[in-house]
Order: structure tokens, then C-alpha cells, then sequence
């Protein structure tokens, strides 16, 4: 929790949290890609949940179509459009790679980039800085050498 | 009477801020010592004035006092004492008062504590806390004044929503607003540094405490949060990205890099331009926490007071004081004068990368919680933004930070030596390395990426505890030499180690009930068997039960374990009648393997019932791991708080020697 979900997306296991015994289909491969397709989905009529995490009406239509699609052997993008074409894509958990979601997508990188520039150009300039205030001329070198053999 | 008496205090302890705002400021401006004293016995008189406040308002929801519009809303008569007290604050207008509270209190620790302080500092630190108390109490005062009555007053209450009556939500928002407002020092610090033009080394050294504690607190705040959604809302999941989730990970994400480079500057006196910037980030991401809780902007299913009105004025704050701080940054920041330098192979130098990291971080949650609410609002487009985006933005960053953690304490200040600090780190990186490999030897099933996680957190546990083991020279050193350094070693060398060690912890956990979770979704009959997870479950049936204001209908499960008994599970449905609304309970058996979660669905059609079982290994080593984490911070604070009183003691005891000479 407190490093967030770390790792969780290359890690999950497919896990049903609001799914019932009698929506789960008998092909396990195929069931457990209604999972990952449901961990995608919006439930339309809650609050930030999947429809797999959810246990409203709702959800669980959705959930029953997204099997009955599989069944009928559209693949995963197909589901994804087809739910999109129907609810819109707020359905969607994590948004497309588009136009208006642009700057989502690249804020991070950019945040990402421009603090390391800031650091790496603050750090130069100080270390400019510093080397031409305290580095020291000829006369000062022999003196401090001067200095060090005297003791 | 006690009503109007609390509604008194606040609007008196709205005018003390007020004056405590306005004279030490002006008074640190013009050098008059006089103005700058009404700073102490103003910052103990506001604290003393919304403990008065709070009291009464804690007395109206004790003794059920349906005559105050809010107990009414929020309470009733039948419902447990401990969750009549945690009534006060399950509420908008009640939170907010408990938010000014802890903030007064922040201030009086800082008036009565901080008589060391610098006098400019302290008047301006303790006027720009009286500022954001003044801006909060005419919130209160003016949009959620708790003491409004009712005429005639209504027989009994509403009731609390019940998903709100249990230990750990009881207890939650108190940490969390400890957290949150505790940060309300470091950015009351950063202005009065901007105001006064001056920092140092000391500055940190005050700043440090402060933000420690209040991180502490929020660490828990957060892990009891998460703790309470993983049973309470039926399906063992532990973090969800929620937008309220995020917005007390955002400070804590900030208020994380604040620790770090808090540490430079006192020990360096480096990064002081930045560590100001980042006070005033941490608090203001603090601020934004409570907009977007409070006023509802967000939809979600923690937002429990919807009202734009103060929506609006939170902002309005948000904006004055956000802005104001950033403003005053802008123009000031530049005459703060630089400090030490260092190269980029340091102690510092690993501080900075820390603060890099984290900072992104906070950027990516930022961004993913507040894109759809500005989209919304520019375009009309309505998007979601949810866990996979989150993962996907956050892991790749949080990664090569927690395998960068180890190293930071290796490494000198100024000039650290990246070899040998690898060196040292051997054991760790071995350790790892063999857990990987077992690992991934043991795993029957799982993705291959979770071995590698495994190790993450070994490396992590081993590596902070290995810079103990060579500061007290435990391989090399002479016997008996160890123990001796072990007692010399600062308190807050511990901490370090205690804290890092605990994220591993945590990363271990998060990995392994994440990758190794397994579930069962069957409907079972009374008298039904089943298997999860080499455990037996028998479903024994169903039995209604009373509670003091539910009713519950409890599922049985008899689980044995090798022919062994191991417990009886009982998850249950509540029933809240005052509430009309019910609560799923879940039956949790906890092991050092991991916890078997039982969850009671609906009854089916055929007489059986749906339940849901699942085994979430190392589950619990997530909250262990937090625990760690503020015992490590606990540590650390104890030290700072002798080493502040150091210098004093030292000179008595010099003293008392002389003496007795």
C-alpha cells in the first residue's frame, strides 16, 4: 500500500472479486481473460470501481457480456471497442493513448526529463561556481606547498 | 447550553488567530519584542479555546444530543460509544473541527516547546500557523458551523454510515489529519524562513522533527486505511488508486522526499532552496487532500460530504495560501544563500536522486487523480483514470528507487565511493540473489517478475541492516567491540535502517499476495465441503445474530487443515436498520503463511449460498511492514529530541562538575 500497487501490473494474477459461481465460464483460459478484460472496466454506476470488483447490477451485465462476447470468439481489442462503442470511453480504466490524453500520458516523462535537467544544471553551475571562487592561483598553490613541507 | 458554549470558543478562537496572525508578524517586521511575545500565549489560548470547542461538541454526540443538527445526522442513540466518539469526526463539519484542533495544537507545541527558537523565527512560524487556523475557523464558522440546532429537537438520529462503524476507520482520520496538518509545520517554517529572509542549518534542524512525526502519523494513517478497505469492502484488496486513496499518498510521496532532504540541509546546509519549495508542495498537496475529500469534486466511494459552496471556499484558501507561498518563494528564494557542495557520488548526491524519484512520482499520481477532473471541466470529455494507469506510470519509477535505497546510507557525505559501498552490500546483493533463485525454483505458478520482487525486498531488509552491521564493525571488529558500538550508534541510524528495512517488508508483502493470491468462487450448500490452499472448509450453514444495532446473518465454515481444527470462519451480511443499509463482514484467519479470507454472498435460488474464498499469502506483512516504518520513524524522533536538549544537559552537567570540584 504505501509504495502503491508496486509491481501489480506486471504481477497479477487474475483475481475475481465480485464475480459470481454461476457467471464463470468453463474454458479457464477464456475465463481468465474475461478477468483481465474486466479489471479494465469502469463500473458505469459506481464510485472508481472495475466491474470486477464490483457487485452492482450493472457490473455484472457487463460482465456477462464481455463473456458472452468471448464466447462467440471476438478478441480482447474487439470486447474493448465494442464496450467503448456502447458506454463511451469512460468505461475505460486506464484512458487511450489519444489527442486529448496526450498530456497525460507524457506528464511524467516530462516531469521526469525537466527535474533531471534542473539537477544536472544546477549542479554544473555550482560546481562552476565554486571552482571559480575557490580554486587557487599559482602564488597561493606554492604557498600551501610551502606550508605543508614547513610541518 | 455546552452547544453554544463550544459555537462561543470557535468564533473566540477565530479572533485569537486572527490577532495571532497579524501582530507577531508585524512585530518580527519592526524588531518590537513586545508584539512578537503575543505569539506564545496567543498560539496556547487558540489551542485552549478548540479544545473547549471540541470537548463540547464530543459531549453533544456522547450524550445524544439529537437537538444539534450535526449529532442527529450523524449519530443515534443505540449506536456503541466508540463509534458515538468517532462520530465527531465521521462528518464534514466534525473533521474539521478535529482538523483546526490538531492544527492548534501543532502551534502550541511550537509556542510552549519552542522557547530555543530564534524570537523573529518563532513569531513569524507561529503567525503563519495562526494564518491557515484563521482561514479554517471562518470556514467552519461561516459554511460548516457543527453547533447549528434543530427546533424541536428529533427523537433520535440518523445514524452513522455504517461501513464507518469499525476499529480502524474509528481511528484512521485522526493519524491521517496528524499527518496532513503536522506538515502545516514545515510549510509555516519554509514561509517564515521566506519572510524573514534567512535560513540555516538550524532551520532544518527544527524543521526535521516536526515533519518526521507528521510523516509517522500518516504512515500509519494510510496503512490503517488500507487495512480497513482490505476487510471491510469484501474483497482483500489492499490499495485501490482511489482518488481520496491518492490524495493522502500524495503528501505522504512529498513529505517522503521533504525527510530526505531535510537531512541534507541540516547536515550539509545543501538543497535549502529546494527543501523550502518542497515544504511548501507537501503542504499544499495536504491542502489539496482536504479539497478534494471535502468538497466532493471527486467521485468516489470515500467522498461522503458533497457540497460545492465549500468546495469554492477550500479552493479560494488553497489558492491564497498556495499561491501566496509560491509568490513569496519567487521573489525571496533567490537571496537564500547556497551551501555546501558535492559530488554526485554522495550521500547527498543519492538524496537528491531519492528526492528525483519521488517527486516524479508524485507528479504521475498527481496528473493520473486530477487529468479527468480538468478534462471534465475544459472539454466535457468524461475520462477515467484507474489502477492500470496507475501501475503503469508509478512502478517503473518507485522500482529503481527502492534498489537505490540500500546504497544512500553506504555512501559518505560530499564524496562517497560507489565500489566499496557495493562492496559492503555483498551479503544483501547474495541474499537476494539465492531468494530469487528459490523463489522461482518453488513457484508452481505466477508470473516471473515476482521471484525477482522477492528479492527486491530481501535486498532491501538485508541491505539496511548490513550499514548497522558495519558501523558497529560486526564482521571485523573485535568481539565484544560490536556490542559496545551497538549501544554508541545514534538512535537515529536505527531509524534509518528500521524504516528502509520496513518498505522492504511491505514490497514482500504487496509481491507476494499480489502474484500468489488464490481464490475460489463456488455455491455451496449447508453441509458442502471445499478446499483452498491446503485447507478444508466445511460450510456448516447459516445462523442469524444480534448486535447492538445490526442484525447479521453469519455464514459457519468449520476449516481444518490436515485433519487438524484450525478455526471457524464467520463471515456475515449486517443489516443496519437505523441506517437501512448493510456491511459485508469478512472471516479472516491469519497464519504466518497468509490469510484465508472468507467472504458470505447472496443466497441462490436452489437453497445454496455464493461465497467466495481466497488465501492472500504474506498479506499481512503490508501493515507489518508500515508498523516497522513508524517504529523506525519513532526512533529517529527520539534521538532528535536528545540531540536538540543535548547542548543544554552537557553545559548543566559541566556545571554540576564544577561544583563539586
Amino acid at each position: 500500500m504505501l509504495i502503491g500497487a508496486l509491481l501489480m501490473l506486471a504481477l497479477a494474477t487474475p483475481v475475481a472479486k465480485a464475480v459470481e459461481p454461476d457467471e464463470v465460464l468453463q474454458d479457464k483460459a477464456l475465463e481468465a481473460r474475461a478477468r483481465h478484460i474486466s479489471e479494465g472496466l469502469r463500473c458505469l454506476v459506481c464510485q472508481n470501481q472495475s466491474i470486477d470488483d464490483s457487485a452492482a447490477p450493472l457490473a455484472k451485465d457487463l460482465r456477462v457480456l464481455v463473456r458472452e462476447r468471448l464466447k462467440a470468439g471476438d478478441t480482447d481489442q474487439q470486447i474493448e471497442d465494442f464496450v467503448v462503442a456502447r458506454y463511451g470511453e469512460f468505461v475505460l480504466l486506464k484512458p487511450r493513448f489519444e489527442p486529448h490524453t496526450f498530456l497525460l500520458w507524457f506528464a511524467t516523462p516530462a516531469v521526469f526529463v525537466i527535474a533531471l535537467l534542473i539537477v544536472i544544471f544546477a549542479y554544473r553551475r555550482r560546481a562552476a561556481l565554486e571552482s571559480a571562487t575557490t580554486a587557487l592561483d599559482d602564488a597561493e598553490e606554492s604557498r600551501l606547498k610551502h606550508l605543508l613541507e614547513d610541518r | 447550553m455546552i452547544a453554544e458554549t463550544g459555537h462561543y470558543a470557535l468564533i473566540l478562537a477565530l479572533a485569537v488567530a486572527i490577532v495571532q496572525t497579524i501582530l507577531p508578524i508585524w512585530g518580527a517586521r519592526v524588531r518590537d519584542p513586545q508584539l512578537m511575545a503575543v505569539a506564545v500565549p496567543a498560539a496556547q489560548l487558540q489551542f485552549l479555546l478548540i479544545a473547549i470547542s471540541f470537548a463540547a461538541l464530543m459531549t453533544a454526540y456522547v450524550t445524544s444530543d439529537f437537538s444539534l443538527e450535526n449529532v442527529w445526522a450523524n449519530s443515534h442513540s443505540a449506536k456503541p460509544l466508540i463509534y458515538k466518539i468517532a462520530g465527531v469526526w465521521g462528518n464534514h463539519e466534525g473533521s474539521m473541527v478535529l482538523w483546526v484542533l490538531i492544527l492548534a495544537l501543532f502551534g502550541a507545541a511550537v509556542a510552549t516547546f519552542g522557547t530555543n527558537l530564534p524570537r523573529e523565527l518563532q513569531a513569524n512560524v507561529l503567525g503563519v500557523q495562526g494564518s491557515i487556523a484563521a482561514a479554517f475557523l471562518l470556514f467552519i464558522v461561516t459554511t460548516s458551523n457543527p453547533f447549528t440546532r434543530l427546533d424541536p429537537a428529533p427523537l433520535d438520529g440518523q445514524g452513522l454510515n455504517p461501513v464507518l462503524q469499525d476499529p480502524a476507520l474509528a481511528f484512521h482520520p485522526p493519524f491521517l489529519y496528524t499527518g496532513y496538518v503536522g506538515f502545516s509545520m514545515a510549510f509555516s517554517f519554509a514561509v517564515a524562513a521566506l519572510i524573514d529572509g534567512r535560513i540555516d542549518a538550524a532551520w532544518a534542524r527544527w524543521v526535521r522533527p516536526w515533519t518526521l512525526a507528521a510523516w509517522m502519523c500518516l504512515t500509519l494513517g494510510i496503512a490503517m486505511g488500507s487495512w480497513w478497505a482490505y476487510y471491510e469492502l469484501g474483497w482483500g484488496g489492499f490499495w485501490f488508486w482511489d482518488p481520496v486513496e491518492n490524495a493522502s499518498f500524495m503528501p505522504w510521496l512529498a513529505g517522503t522526499a521533504l525527510l530526505h532532504s531535510a537531512l541534507v540541509m541540516e547536515k550539509r546546509d545543501a538543497l535549502k532552496v529546494w527543501t523550502i519549495l518542497l515544504a511548501i508542495i507537501t503542504f499544499s498537496l495536504s491542502l489539496m487532500g482536504t479539497f478534494l475529500v471535502r468538497s466532493g469534486v471527486l467521485t468516489s466511494v470515500h467522498a461522503f460530504a458533497v457540497d460545492p459552496a465549500r468546495g469554492i471556499f477550500i479552493l479560494a484558501l488553497m489558492g491564497i495560501f498556495i499561491g501566496g507561498a509560491l509568490t513569496l518563494f519567487a521573489v525571496r528564494a533567490p537571496m537564500l544563500a547556497q551551501g555546501g557542495l558535492f559530488a554526485p557520488i554522495s550521500r547527498e548526491g543519492s538524496l537528491v536522486l531519492n528526492n528525483l524519484l519521488l517527486t516524479t512520482a508524485c507528479a504521475a499520481v498527481f496528473v493520473g487523480t486530477l487529468y479527468p477532473l480538468a478534462l471534465e471541466s475544459l472539454t466535457g470529455e468524461k475520462i477515467s483514470v484507474g489502477a492500470p494507469f496507475f501501475n503503469f506510470a508509478f512502478v517503473p519509477l518507485i522500482v529503481p528507487l527502492l534498489v537505490a535505497v540500500p546504497f544512500g546510507p553506504m555512501l559518505a557525505w560530499k564524496r562517497g565511493d560507489l565500489v566499496a559501498a557495493w562492496q559492503r552490500l555483498t551479503a544483501a546483493a547474495a541474499l537476494a540473489l539465492i531468494a530469487v533463485v528459490a523463489v522461482l525454483a518453488w513457484q508452481q505458478r505466477g508470473p516471473w517478475l515476482a521471484p525477482f520482487g522477492i528479492g527486491l525486498g530481501i535486498w532491501l531488509i538485508v541491505g539496511s541492516l548490513s550499514e548497522i552491521a558495519f558501523r558497529v564493525k560486526l564482521i571485523d571488529g573485535a568481539p565484544g567491540e560490536a556490542w559496545r558500538r551497538l549501544g554508541n550508534l545514534p538512535r537515529s541510524a536505527y531509524g534509518t535502517a528500521l524504516a528502509h528495512a520496513g518498505l522492504g517488508i511491505v514490497v514482500i508483502g504487496i509481491v507476494a499476495t499480489t502474484a500468489w493470491r488464490s481464490e475460489s468462487i463456488l455455491a455451496l450448500k449447508p453441509k458442502d465441503t471445499t478446499e483452498i490452499a491446503g485447507y478444508q472448509l466445511t460450510f456448516e450453514g447459516i445462523a442469524p445474530r444480534e448486535g447492538p444495532n445490526y442484525q447479521e446473518r453469519v455464514g459457519i465454515f468449520k476449516v481444518t487443515r490436515g485433519g487438524r481444527d484450525v478455526t471457524t470462519l464467520e463471515p456475515s451480511k449486517r443489516a443496519f436498520s437505523v441506517e437501512r443499509s448493510s456491511t459485508t463482514e469478512a472471516g479472516i484467519h491469519a497464519s504466518w503463511r497468509g490469510d484465508l479470507y472468507a467472504v458470505l454472498g447472496d443466497p441462490l435460488k436452489d437453497g445454496s449460498y455464493s461465497v467466495r474464498l481466497y488465501f492472500n499469502p504474506l498479506v499481512r506483512l503490508i501493515w507489518l511492514g508500515a508498523v516497522v516504518m513508524f517504529i523506525g520513524g519513532a526512533l529517529s524522533l527520539s534521538d532528535r529530541r536528545l540531540r536538540v536538549g543535548a547542548p543544554k544537559r552537557a553545559k548543566a552537567l559541566g556545571q554540576s562538575l564544577a561544583a563539586a570540584e
